[in-house]
């Protein structure tokens, strides 16, 4: 009795012992969950989810606070990668967060432009370049088509452009299908 | 698919094997190489793309109203990938902006516009090499410098193809026409055979290659029989001429490796992987030109052909001259055209207008009457018949990536090799049910692309807006220090001066106390007049009222 008592004990401490080695060894100090919803959001950052930005929407995704379908940039390819990843039902895009549009950027008239920096400050990616009292300007590759520089701007001289097709993101066309049925 | 085992070649190269699939289709070549190759001559405009090869589009170097001379470079190479341009002819630069080119999607690109002026005035000749006595380095740094590419079609860099780790033991020229219809090499071997071999020996010099083939198809024998010919003229014994069956997509790379030496170049891989480097006819004779004459790539053979022009041949064309030009110089349209391609009939896309350029790349313009090639009926459902995967001879699964394509299940379709694809076309061709197939494989190569590039473009953002949260979080933590190291000084400070008051302080009491302990009483006042002692209490009077200004006088 009391030798079965002691082995178990002794088991038990061991095991404790590795248990809590193999905590602090291995310890992981983010979400996986997280990391991983992070990746499929298109890092756009311009908050129409709701929260402050990408990796907010994909802390509250892991923790079941927001539902999959509130990424009006990553639309429908996104909300499939999310529904993948989590096992979940792919859902339509819930119209209250936007609807998915090509992806656009933004231009500064630079004649407009007073220099007042709170685009800059506006800018989640820092693709805004300018000094207090100088003319800013988009760095064209490095925008997100945000927009959230657009509100805070007092001259309003930022205006939204699409992205043109260069011939090296050009794609092929999906053949037109005729109907089957 | 399986990997053979590295065997040792055969250099007799007696035997011929076969790739997987592939289709015996009608010949039209010899329309085109029965006529001489003739110049189309200078056309008054020359519209030069900066993006005429596989990479970065050149970077310009001149600007407009520049007048230009032939051999000038007009734009340099942009990095590793990437080839430089020349002036065709000599003219003036009168726009650099984007015009249509040659491309399956139809979209503008950055072009250079020469206004020629018909008198070709060429640059001061550089100093022509003889290759015989160079350094390989030096070779190679002359063929990037000319700007040639793959005239084959694919239109990489050929220096860049050169320039290989690996010893090579075979050096492999293909004289093999890309798809029927096209017979620029064919006609380019039957006429100038010597510029041919002469290119050959000296890639061969560069690469360092063991052993050296020129393969051409079974159904050009006057081209083997000038190229045996030249190589007699030439005192050359080391080079063989060997011909293949004419079974498209010989003229692929993979395809005629595979014919000649029963190798697989590894998927995803490079000939140069297994010691082989292929290189185009063309090519061969315009790296010459390049080094022995100095002269930059700046014309190339194109065939003009089809139903839909009068007089099908082949033409000396400049780099740049708009396809309307070749037309005439061919005799001009015969009938009513349905399309106009730029390449053969099986791998050939359609241009909206005769108004795009011949660039590097261009090998073939074919004008197709809707008798010759009708438009596709419209494609039925799939049968699952499996003749696709009969004829692919890149021994891949059409049927699969079809399923694939279409589902944009992108993940499964590379698995089953869709980047091998070569878009020969033979699936479609094949296809019962009229399918686009290589269309839905080319979507899919694209699709995969831009996600790609959409996914390094998120990473960056994300990098970027870490960095900005991080930044702005020092910032604050800066002003936050900074604040706190200000409240402590001031702090200090009013501690620094309670502690003199105090000090001060005591040091008043100090001195009062001594006084009171050392008797108290002024010693010089003992025999004082009157008028003394009157001063002496008015004085008394004035510090008493000082010392309380409560009570003033």
């Amino acid at each position: 009795m009391l030798s079965a008592l002691l082995a178990l004990g002794i088991l038990a401490m061991v095991i404790g012992l590795i248990l809590g080695y193999a905590a602090i060894r291995f310890h992981v100090d983010s979400d996986p969950v997280v990391d991983q919803v992070d990746a499929l959001l298109p890092q756009t950052q311009c908050g129409q989810c709701g929260f402050a930005g990408c990796r907010p929407y994909a802390e509250a995704i892991a923790a079941g606070a927001a539902d999959i379908n509130q990424c009006p940039p990553g639309g429908e390819v996104t909300i499939q990668n999310l529904a993948n990843l989590l096992g979940v039902d792919a859902k339509p895009l819930n119209p209250e967060h936007g609807a998915h549009q090509e992806k656009t950027v933004v231009v500064i008239d630079e004649q407009t432009c007073i220099g007042c920096t709170l685009c800059i400050q506006a800018c989640p990616v820092d693709a805004i370049l300018g000094a207090p009292k100088h003319m800013h300007t988009v760095i064209q590759s490095e925008c997100t088509g945000c927009n959230l520089c657009i509100p805070p701007c007092p001259v309003e001289c930022i205006h939204i452009v699409p992205v043109q097709t260069t011939l090296r993101d050009w794609s092929w066309p999906l053949p037109a299908e005729a109907d089957h049925a | 698919m399986p990997e053979t085992p590295p065997r040792p070649l055969d250099l007799s190269f007696t035997q011929r094997f076969r790739f997987h699939g592939g289709l015996h289709l009608e010949v039209c070549q010899e329309v085109a190489a029965a006529h001489p190759i003739r110049p189309a001559g200078i056309p008054p405009q020359l519209v030069l793309p900066l993006a005429q090869h596989i990479g970065e589009p050149a970077r310009c170097l001149v600007a407009v109203g520049d007048p230009v001379r032939r051999g000038q470079c007009l734009a340099e190479a942009a990095g590793m990938v990437s080839a430089p341009v020349h002036a065709p002819t000599s003219g003036t630069v009168v726009a650099i902006e984007p015009r249509p080119v040659p491309h399956p999607s139809g979209l503008p690109s950055t072009c250079i516009v020469i206004d020629t002026d018909g008198r070709d005035t060429a640059l001061p000749a550089a100093p022509a090499t003889d290759y015989t006595q160079s350094d390989p380095a030096e070779l190679l740094e002359q063929v990037r410098a000319a700007g040639i590419v793959g005239l084959g079609g694919a239109g990489f860099p050929t220096a860049l193809k050169l320039e290989h780790r690996q010893p090579i033991e075979l050096l492999l020229i293909n004289g093999a026409e890309c798809e029927p219809c096209i017979a620029c090499d064919d006609g380019l071997m039957r006429e100038r055979p010597h510029e041919v071999i002469e290119g050959v020996r000296m890639l061969r010099h560069i690469v360092q290659a063991a052993a050296c083939v020129i393969a051409v198809e079974d159904n050009m024998p006057e081209a083997e029989q000038a190229l045996r010919q030249a190589l007699v003229e030439l005192h050359e014994h080391d080079i063989q001429v060997v011909n293949v069956p004419a079974v498209y997509p010989t003229g692929g790379e993979r395809q005629l490796i595979k014919v000649l030496t029963d190798r697989e170049v590894p998927s995803q891989g490079f000939p140069a992987d297994i010691g082989i480097i292929v290189q185009n006819v063309g090519t061969a004779a315009a790296a010459f030109a390049a080094v022995s004459r100095a002269q930059p790539l700046t014309s190339r053979i194109v065939t003009v052909a089809g139903d839909g022009v009068r007089e099908a041949c082949n033409l000396e064309v400049r780099i740049g001259t708009p396809v309307r030009h070749l037309i005439a110089a061919a005799g001009g349209y015969g009938s009513r055209i349905e399309r106009l391609l730029i390449g053969g009939p099986m791998m050939g896309f359609t241009v909206d207008s005769d108004s795009v350029p011949v660039i590097k790349t261009t090998n073939c313009i074919l004008a197709v009457t809707a008798q010759s090639m009708p438009a596709p009926p419209p494609a039925q459902p799939c049968i699952r018949c499996g003749k696709c995967t009969e004829v692919c001879p890149a021994n891949l699964l059409p049927q699969q990536l079809y399923w694939f394509a279409r589902a944009a299940s992108h993940d499964a379709a590379q698995d089953f090799g869709l980047f091998d694809c070569i878009e020969c076309g033979c699936c479609a061709h094949v296809c019962p049910s009229h399918i686009p197939l290589v269309q839905y494989y080319r979507h899919a190569k694209t699709a995969i692309w831009t996600q790609e590039k959409q996914k390094r473009a998120s990473d960056i953002a994300r990098a970027r807006h870490e960095a900005r949260l991080a930044r702005l979080e020092r910032i604050k933590r800066e002003r936050a220090e900074q604040l706190a190291r200000k409240k402590r000084a001031l702090a200090d400070k009013e501690a620094g001066d309670n502690a003199r008051k105090s000090a001060i302080q005591a040091a008043l009491e100090r001195v009062q106390k001594k006084k009171e302990q050392a008797g108290t009483r002024p010693r010089n006042i003992d025999n004082l007049t009157a008028e003394q002692r009157r001063q002496i209490e008015e004085v008394d009077r004035r510090r008493v009222n000082r010392s309380s200004p409560q009570d003033p006088e």
